[in-house]
């Protein structure tokens, strides 16, 4: 009796899940119609299925396919990439407040990308394919980094020395920034400028490209690891005694969310909040189990991601706002907002 | 008063006596010597820059003004306002930081920190974006109510946390709350198209300050200062915890309210002038309380001669690495002052 009861709430639970991802998804394809839709050029939904088909005018395909698809695209695959890496921080960690973004790993993929792009003439004659992986080489390091300076002997690691040593590292990454780009190129600052506020600059297929094969391969891993992660969630001795080796697993699934925040970082500049904002929402919409709430996370960030791009490209037409901007408008009272809620 | 030397076994006392010590032999140096080298400092920052001008030049520039030439012009009207302006900016901040460090009790206080510093400057942005063409003097007062709103931000999220108003939580919460305003500054500066003007105030940095501003700023900076030396008693009793101060007859509600608002006015006109320079406050209080020990009598003069000479010092660098294209002096700055920051936020023993 009591064990039925167990499982009919665990189904119940598992269904009212499933509920809220396709609602998500019903969401985001409602929005994809809303953001083809902006800009200079409206398209009729007709259109729209029709220039998807091969059937458009010309300006229409170039239009379409040239600008406004890949940057949806980009989109949905940040937000997924940070929300993902956000939840995973968060509970490896254990630490409500983690987020690339905050914890200056955002900063150090940015710094290594800036290097990179400094060395060629252009922004756009730099390697697109070796950006995520330089991206990545300074992000694994700021968390190694970081790490390191918030850890203690006999102590470990506290959540908000964690998040100190992060705000601290970041601040201190954005200063180098300005100084190198200055020393090397004075006329990249504009550029830094606004890829540091988080305006999706590459917006190509290139990009879509480079982008995805992290994302393919880091998002289902971390799915896979969803186990593991409810695990770790009852505290190191538990998951210990569980039979968990739980540093292994913590390393790993760190260099898998360090991996996912740094790729996108590599596309779209500093874009902070929607590794904090996402998992926090899923876990009020499904709960904490991770393989519910990883999915979910990652709709919530895509969401996120899209909506924001598609208003900060709406509101001021024909310029716009950078996608960072508006997520930051978004996430930080509710950052606030969690502040004020959680416990010393 | 004289120093001991230092044997392994000795140093645990010494740092306490250290920690429990006024040295006001040591104050009294560090004012004068200060102040000698800032002197040296300022000379050197109006002869040095894009084009070298001899000191005896500068000395006839400034004491026999001659306007036919060029050389008197540019110091007379580039470099002059912009180093005072270093100088100003540096003490301010520096007081500011000595006063919230002392009455708060929390190591990391900082403007900058706290969300002050961007509290002003998203005033400035709706300033720029809603009236435009507004006289200095209120841009300035504006700039002090934006620094009043951000510090209530973050003191209100602070002290909401269940556990209280940790260290941590209020770097946190003013992280936040730069974030979210730094944003909002920006959108509002790419709505309006008054991302130059915005920027040409913040990049400009020291190199933009003009007399009249100093004019407008001197006296209530002069007077902010002032007013710290007159509290430096009651700050250092407060610092010692509110129940002693209490215990020793201190309204501490009233000291709080001057000390609050001489800190909002020093960080309101520092912004007002070069934007935004973080960790100057956080920085100089804790090196100042190193050398001359726990006196804020001592403290805050001491506190605005040493921040003086790291902005005036950090200007001359900004204007080194690369010339004759400028490092926004902020910059330099962050990176001197994060590496301490990180220093402090892991000595911090309590459970923060």
């Amino acid at each position: 009796m009591q064990s039925h009861k167990i499982i009919s709430s665990e189904d119940a639970r598992r269904k009212h899940g499933l509920r809220v991802i396709a609602v998500l998804a019903v969401l985001i394809v409602i929005m994809f119609i809303i953001s083809v839709n902006t800009g200079y050029i409206r398209l009729t939904p007709l259109e729209l299925l029709d220039t998807l088909f091969g059937k458009g005018t010309d300006k229409q395909e170039l239009i379409l396919f040239q600008f406004r698809l890949p940057r949806i695209v980009i989109s949905l695959l940040i937000g997924t990439a940070l929300a993902v890496s956000g939840a995973v921080m968060q509970g490896v960690f254990r630490n409500d407040l983690a987020d690339p973004g905050i914890l200056g790993i955002n900063a150090g993929a940015g710094l290594m990308v800036m290097l990179l792009i400094s060395f060629y003439p252009t922004t756009s004659a730099a390697p697109v394919y070796l950006l995520p992986v330089v991206a990545f080489a300074g992000a694994a390091c700021t968390a190694a980094l970081i790490y390191s300076l918030a850890y203690k002997r006999h102590q470990g690691i506290s959540p908000i020395r964690l998040l100190l040593t992060g705000v601290a590292v970041a601040a201190g990454m954005s200063a180098a920034m300005i100084v190198l780009t200055l020393r090397l190129d004075p006329d990249k600052y504009q550029f830094v400028a606004t890829w540091l506020a988080g305006s999706i600059w590459g917006t190509s297929w290139k990009f879509v490209l480079s982008l995805l094969p992290w994302i393919v391969i880091l998002l289902p891993y971390v799915i896979y690891k969803a186990r593991v992660m409810n695990v770790l969630n009852l505290g190191e001795q538990t998951a210990t005694g569980l039979g968990a080796n739980v540093s292994r697993e913590q390393f790993r699934l760190l260099a898998a969310a360090v991996g996912l925040a740094a790729s996108s970082v590599a596309v779209s500049g500093g874009i902070g909040f929607v590794g904090l904002v996402g998992p926090h929402l899923a876990r009020r919409l499904v709960g904490p189990k991770h393989q519910l709430m990883l999915p979910a996370s990652a709709l919530i960030g895509a969401l996120l991601v899209i909506a924001a791009d598609t208003i900060g490209r709406r509101i001021l037409q024909p310029s716009e706002i950078p996608t960072g901007i508006v997520v930051a408008v978004i996430g930080a009272p509710y950052f606030l907002y969690l502040l004020a809620r959680t416990k010393s | 008063m004289n120093q001991q030397a230092v044997s392994g076994s000795g140093l645990d006392e010494k740092a306490k006596r250290l920690k429990l010590r006024s040295r006001p032999w040591a104050a009294t140096l560090i004012l004068i010597g200060g102040l000698i080298v800032l002197a040296l400092g300022i000379a050197i920052s109006v002869s040095f820059g894009a084009a070298d001008i001899k000191l005896s030049v500068v000395w006839t520039a400034v004491f026999h003004f001659n306007p036919e030439i060029t050389d008197h012009q540019i110091i007379r009207e580039l470099r002059l306002p912009r180093v005072l302006g270093g100088v100003m900016v540096g003490a301010s901040l520096a007081v500011a930081g000595a006063i919230m460090q002392g009455m708060t009790r929390n190591p990391l206080a900082d403007s900058g920190l706290m969300g002050i510093n961007s509290g002003a400057g998203f005033a400035l942005a709706v300033c720029f974006a809603f009236f435009p063409g507004l006289p200095f003097m209120y841009l300035i007062l504006y700039s002090f109510v934006g620094a009043g709103a951000g510090a209530g931000i973050v003191y209100g999220v602070g002290s909401l946390a269940k556990g209280g108003l940790t260290p941590a939580r209020l770097v946190l919460a003013g992280a936040a709350l730069s974030a979210l305003l730094s944003a909002l500054s920006e959108g509002i500066a790419l709505y309006f198209r008054i991302g130059q003007d915005l920027a040409f105030w913040y990049a400009g940095g020291l190199a933009g300050t003009k007399w009249f501003q100093l004019q407008i700023m001197s006296p209530w900076v002069i007077a902010a200062i002032l007013g710290a030396i007159v509290l430096s008693r009651s700050i250092t009793m407060l610092s010692l915890g509110e129940d002693i101060a209490k215990g020793l007859g201190q309204r501490t509600g009233l000291v709080k309210l001057a000390g609050t608002l001489i800190v909002l006015i020093l960080a309101g006109a520092s912004v007002a002038v070069v934007g935004a320079v973080g960790f100057v406050g956080l920085i100089i209080p804790h090196l100042t309380r190193y050398l001359v020990g726990v006196d804020y009598r001592w403290i805050i003069p001491c506190s605005a001669v040493l921040g003086a000479l790291l902005v005036v010092g950090g200007d001359l660098t900004a204007r080194m690495i690369n010339p004759p294209h400028e490092t926004p002096v902020g910059a330099i700055i962050a990176l001197i002052g994060v590496p301490f920051f990180l220093y402090l936020a892991r000595k911090e023993r309590r459970e923060l």
